[in-house]
């Protein structure tokens, strides 16, 4: 990637780039999901047929896949206005509409489940069609911010130079802003896929009792049957489908060429002028608006619901410590946010590395020295790197949860009760986001502006630092916000994870809805809203850190 | 055939466009020579219907284009830095109008090619654009440009970002092609070789507005003001009143001499001397001469007056 | 900003780090979700045992055995509290326990202890019986159910929400009670139950919160749930001003045992503090405490009551039970079966 072949500067950048992701992946991915899948199996004999030729395993893999594959289109439908909208025009509170966007993202299902309850009629709120939209209501900003982040830095005279050409608009968006657009696209669509496939509240809430997922008749198995085996032959048949996504994404991917030069935002963006452009704006930020914002209105007043009237009562009991809690709610924000920082710090650190790893494998245009530089096994690895870090998303959460529990019971590595695996279980989910935002952008950095640092004395790790890092910390902030809200929202295994009694947000939250009662009830929304709240700041202060430090765009 | 008529273009209450006006003919080539921010490109942006005007026309072949998308207007566009698409190869960029329109697939390939040809490229069809050097790259751009017979091709300082040599090479081959093709043309450049080779007439702006439309011949014998004539190069510029440099007889001093030679530049086949005369006051002088005198030399100086010009 | 996520990571690792012990000064419980205990009852025992009482939650009750049934022998704490008598046999067979019988429990009723070989100890019981929405009822002059057997009747018909016995606790409970009334009837029971138009959710929360007409600010339309008998004091104590009478009462016939137990892990790295816990635990300060944190009912038969309970709630005196290892041996069978029978 820079010319520099076998200088050894550059080979230890390619060990850590390369290295590093992987041993993570290795140590608390890979080898806690062996364990415990090894454990499952153990002794199996033909058991493991039964499962997999039982009508009901079929039944359940079908419902699986297309609900995902259905989710997944309806969520980039919703989500492509916005997306647009954020692509194209300046506008005063813009990143607070993107910050907004994030809040489903975090909230637990249960709430979110029981905010739709109390909006859909009867007869419709249970059902295929309900879960879908749940889906598309909690990944729709995964499609916004990815999409959106990377369609505001492409250049917008292409679409101009394709009118000039003859191309109406519908046509320059087919032949133009949709190519360009596509490597974005396919990564917001395979997480959105990843997320509905192993959806399991969801699921569960809305569908009623008729439907199931893998991932919630692995937790049946594992958990209320105790039937390992046939819940780590079903964790298998969901890691097949996995990767099969995740292959089917890649080749995807790699046949979309890199989208040459980024442009600034400064550059991109226009505020809208004409009234087309404000209604365009108006409608598609109204829309979603409107969808995300109807449950989060329940949700909001539900918590300002005292008696038969209105009042803060809910939030004023928040400050005092109560039965549900060992201490005072607010210390659950705090803890909630501690382990977020952690959970951001390890993902973007690691997920950077392994961008740099992904990016620069293939990085066939950069120069005109030919595909790719360094040896084979350099480009073996990059590509590992690429497909492996997509699985977390698609692993049953429990059996990741509870293989963090075998795998690390015994010393050296004796650290299944310890809290920082918490962040870390949460930067497995995290890390995709990273490499998958980073990547296009990585990629398509000018190589010119490589060069002209190179020719001026630039060390390799300089030109990261000096040409790259300004570019991607857009991305970076992206990724980072992400990151931080994946672990808020605690996604993935960390929900099966044994913690000190130190609860966080969701916890609490879960806690205060498991038993009767109108002031538990009010205060379990309150949380969510402080939730809400927090997200929403927490993603909006990552962001600025790349504003301020001025000199970057 | 372009008529723009008054066309004022403001952005957050400056104006980029104030009251802009212009006359093309068919066949014509018109370059707009101004400095940056004058409002060349935003006038070449409103004729291809990529900016919405505040105020004024654009009419081409009398038709008033106010309602006409940039993608029916047949205009075409090079832009400063190409813009090619990424994701397509030579073929694909320089074929994309043609597929536009509709051209059956055999069509399009001998028109790519016989235009890859025109512009000196043939046979770099499967290149990817990301390979090409910056000159390769705006053929290409040009070549793309003229591939669906626009009726007016419009040129945003196409040779900004290459070399002098190169952008030598390349005014040349634009003028053999516009020539060649009888193509209608607005040039954008805030380079005056550019704006004198190509140009038919040369529109010069300044803030927006077009303050002179005039031959080259024309323009540089009388400009409209001081402003003008020193965008244009012209030197001795004073009470408003101009010196042609080629006007100023500069000989070796008999006697004391008027003033000293302080500066000597050849340009090419002439010799440019600064003169500072003894009140003071400098003066260019422009010598088509191997022998001339050197920096340091006292000099007479003596002014024909058939090269001072008075401004319009 | 970078110096502040440095800040977290390294408080982070530091309180991770306070785990390693060598002898033992602390005494680890591994509970479920739902556990809750007061600051002064959690001081009292730190300053009787000298032992600092770290509490590690992991979900619920279900999530919480398999745990310990992955790790037996080499536990994730010294004691395990949530085993209900539900998963029972299943962490007996699994040898999670080491035997203890604690001498608190001469003052625990002999019915609630289910292990004669004292491995696991009866600590609290959360009847899961049907709750009923009073004021509902009262509108439209109908009588509430007395038992199970008037759900499939027609007065009744498309009041009841159940939970999903697949999916949730309480609804194994009513399904296994369901089990205990009717034994080989049952199916047909169930059958009558859906043409009576039932409704099954999925969890407690969903039923609850969302269906049941008793609880405040739902806007469910079912006046019959499946809860627990703790279910109409907490209505009363958790409501904004506190109402005379409670909104929620009990079908005590319908009400279905469901005891907690406590053990001490096998291969604690604390065995004495984990006895001392257990003992604690049946101690009458920690009985007492348990109803206001966890909402169930204390195991001690000389514990006194909060005031709310005594006036709200009821104890069921002859709930329904069904023996640990039956419960065992047959609960996927009857699941499968149920579900076929309500839902397909």
């Amino acid at each position: 990637m820079d010319g520099h072949r076998g200088s050894l500067s550059s080979r230890a950048w390619r060990l850590v780039t390369l290295g590093v992701p992987l041993a993570f992946l290795a140590l608390f991915f890979l080898y806690p999901v062996a364990a415990i899948v090894e454990r499952g199996l153990r002794g199996a004999g033909d058991a493991p047929l039964d499962v997999l030729t039982d009508p009901l395993t079929r039944e359940i893999v079908w419902f699986t896949v297309w609900q995902a594959l259905a989710s997944t289109v309806l969520t980039i439908a919703v989500a492509l206005p916005a997306a647009y909208v954020l692509g194209r025009f300046r506008f005063r509170g813009r990143s607070v509409v993107s910050a907004l966007v994030v809040i489903p993202f975090v909230l637990p299902t249960v709430v979110v489940g029981l905010a739709f309850l109390a909006i859909l009629p009867d007869g419709v709120e249970r059902g295929w069609a309900p879960i879908l939209i749940a889906h598309a209501f909690f990944n729709v900003a995964v499609v916004v911010r990815i999409v959106g982040t990377f369609w505001a830095s492409l250049d917008p005279r292409l679409n101009e130079a394709a009118a000039t050409l003859g191309a109406s608009p519908l046509a320059r968006l087919r032949e133009v802003t949709a190519p360009l657009l596509a490597p974005a696209l396919a990564s917001a669509a395979a997480i959105v896929f990843l997320f509905s496939f192993t959806s399991f509240g969801v699921v569960l809430i809305l569908g009623g009792p008729r439907y199931a997922t893998i991932e919630a008749e692995i937790y049946n198995q594992a958990v209320r049957l105790f039937d390992l085996r046939a819940a780590a032959v079903l964790s298998l048949v969901q890691l097949t489908c996995v990767v099969g996504a995740v292959w089917v994404a890649m080749r995807l991917e790699r046949r979309l060429t890199p989208t040459g030069q980024l442009r600034t935002e400064a550059e991109t963006l226009r505020a809208p002028r004409t009234t087309r452009d404000k209604l365009v704006v108006g409608t598609s930020l109204g829309g979603l608006a409107l969808f995300l914002g109807l449950p989060l209105a329940v949700l909001v007043e539900r918590s300002l619901a005292v008696g038969d009237g209105y009042g803060l009562d809910a939030y004023k009991t928040l400050g005092r410590p109560t039965s549900v809690l060992l201490a005072a709610p607010w210390e659950a924000v705090a803890n909630s946010i501690v382990y977020a920082a952690a959970a951001t710090l390890i993902a973007v650190v690691v997920g950077g590395l392994a961008a740099f790893a992904a990016a620069g494998g293939r990085n066939g245009h950069a120069t005109r020295s030919g595909p790719g530089s360094g040896p084979r096994t350099w480009l073996a690895g990059t590509r590992l790197v690429d497909s492996l870090i997509l699985l977390p998303l698609g692993v049953s959460a429990v059996m990741l949860g509870l293989g963090l529990l075998i795998a690390f019971d015994t010393p050296p590595l004796d650290f299944r009760a310890a809290p920082w695996l918490v962040p870390v279980a949460q930067a497995l989910i995290a890390i995709p986001f990273v490499v998958r935002i980073l990547v296009p952008t990585l990629r398509s950095i000018d190589p010119h502006q490589r060069e002209a640092a190179t020719l001026l004395g630039a060390s390799p790790g300089r030109v990261r630092r000096e040409i790259d890092l300004p570019i991607v910390s857009r991305g970076i902030a992206v990724a980072a916000g992400f990151a931080f809200a994946i672990s808020l929202g605690e996604f993935g295994a960390t929900v099966f994870l044994a913690r000190p009694d130190r609860p966080t947000l969701p916890v609490a939250i879960f806690r205060f809805l498991g038993r009767p009662g109108e002031i538990n009830v009010a205060q379990a929304y309150a949380l969510a809203v402080v939730l809400m709240a927090v997200t929403v700041a927490a993603v909006l202060l990552v962001e600025r850190v790349r504003v301020r430090r001025g000199g970057w765009f | 055939m372009l008529q723009v008529d008054s066309v004022t273009v403001a952005f957050d209450g400056k104006k980029a466009l104030d009251a802009a006006s212009l006359d093309v003919a068919d066949g014509e080539i018109v370059t707009v020579l101004g400095p940056s921010g004058s409002g060349k490109t935003t006038l070449l942006r409103v004729i291809a219907g990529l900016q919405v005007p505040d105020a004024g026309s654009v009419l081409l072949d009398g038709i008033d284009l106010a309602d006409v998308p940039p993608h029916r207007r047949g205009v075409g566009l090079v832009f400063q830095d190409h813009a090619l698409f990424p994701h397509r190869d030579v073929f694909g960029n320089v074929a994309f109008g043609l597929r536009m329109r509709g051209d059956s697939p055999d069509a399009i390939e001998s028109r790519t090619a016989e235009l890859l040809a025109l512009v000196g490229l043939a046979g770099l069809e499967e290149r990817s654009v990301g390979t090409l050097s910056g000159g390769e790259q705006q053929r290409v751009a040009l070549a793309r440009a003229l591939a669906p017979e626009p009726r007016i091709l419009l040129l945003d300082e196409p040779l900004g970002s290459l070399d002098r040599r190169l952008r030598d090479r390349l005014l040349d081959d634009l003028e053999r092609l516009f020539d060649e093709l009888g193509v209608t043309a607005v040039y954008v450049t805030h380079d005056q070789t550019e704006a004198f080779t190509l140009g038919d007439r040369v529109a010069v702006m300044r803030d927006g507005h077009v303050v002179q439309v005039a031959t080259p011949d024309d323009l540089w014998a009388h400009p409209l003001d001081e402003d003008v004539a020193r965008f244009l190069g012209l030197a001795n510029v004073a009470d408003e009143k101009i010196v042609r440099p080629e006007a100023v007889r500069v000989r070796p001093a008999t006697g004391d001499g008027q003033g000293v030679v302080e500066r000597v530049v050849r340009v090419g086949p002439v010799v440019r001397l600064r003169v500072r005369l003894d009140d003071g006051r400098t003066l260019e002088a422009a010598v088509a001469a191997i022998a001339h005198p050197h920096a340091g030399d006292r000099v007479d100086v003596e002014i024909d007056p058939e090269g001072i010009v008075r401004f319009r | 900003m970078i110096r502040l996520y440095a800040l977290a990571g390294i408080s982070l690792a530091l309180a991770g780090c306070a785990g390693s012990d060598e002898t033992p000064t602390e005494v680890v419980l591994v509970t479920h979700d739902s556990f809750a205990i007061s600051d002064e009852v959690k001081q009292a025992f730190e300053d009787e045992s000298g032992l600092t009482l770290r509490i590690l939650k992991a979900g619920d009750a279900g999530e919480i055995v398999t745990r310990a049934l992955l790790t037996a022998g080499n536990p994730e704490g010294d004691v395990l509290f949530g085993v209900d008598d539900n998963l029972l046999a299943r962490a007996l067979e699994g040898d999670v326990f080491e035997a203890y019988e604690s001498p608190e429990l001469e003052s625990v009723d002999p019915e609630l202890v289910l292990d004669p070989e004292h491995r696991a100890t009866p600590i609290d019981r959360g009847d899961v019986c049907l709750n009923v929405d009073k004021a509902w009822f009262a509108e439209r002059g109908i009588d509430p159910p007395d038992d199970l057997g008037d759900l499939v009747l027609a007065k009744h018909r498309g009041q009841l929400v159940v939970e999903n016995p697949a999916t949730s606790t309480p609804g194994l409970a009513f399904m296994l009670a369901t089990i205990a009334q009717f034994g080989d009837g049952w199916q047909e029971y169930w059958r009558k139950l859906r043409a009576n138009d039932v409704l099954v959710v999925d969890g407690w929360e969903d039923a609850y919160y969302a269906r049941f007409s008793g609880a405040a600010g739902s806007k469910g339309r079912r006046p019959i749930v499946v809860s627990y008998a703790s279910s109409p004091p907490a209505e009363v104590i958790f409501r904004d001003p506190r109402p005379a009478e409670a909104p929620t009462g009990v079908v005590e016939e319908s009400c279905f045992r469901q005891i907690e137990l406590a053990g001490v892990l096998r291969g604690a790295k604390n065995e004495d503090g984990a006895r001392e816990l257990i003992d604690f635990m049946l101690s009458k300060r920690f009985q007492e405490d348990i109803p206001l944190q966890m909402f169930v009912f204390p195991a001690r038969r000389d514990a006194t009551l909060p005031p709310e309970f005594e006036q709200f709630a009821v104890v069921p005196q002859s709930p329904l039970e069904l023996p640990p290892e039956e419960i065992e041996e047959n609960r996927e069978r009857w699941v499968d079966e149920w579900t076929d029978i309500v839902v397909r």
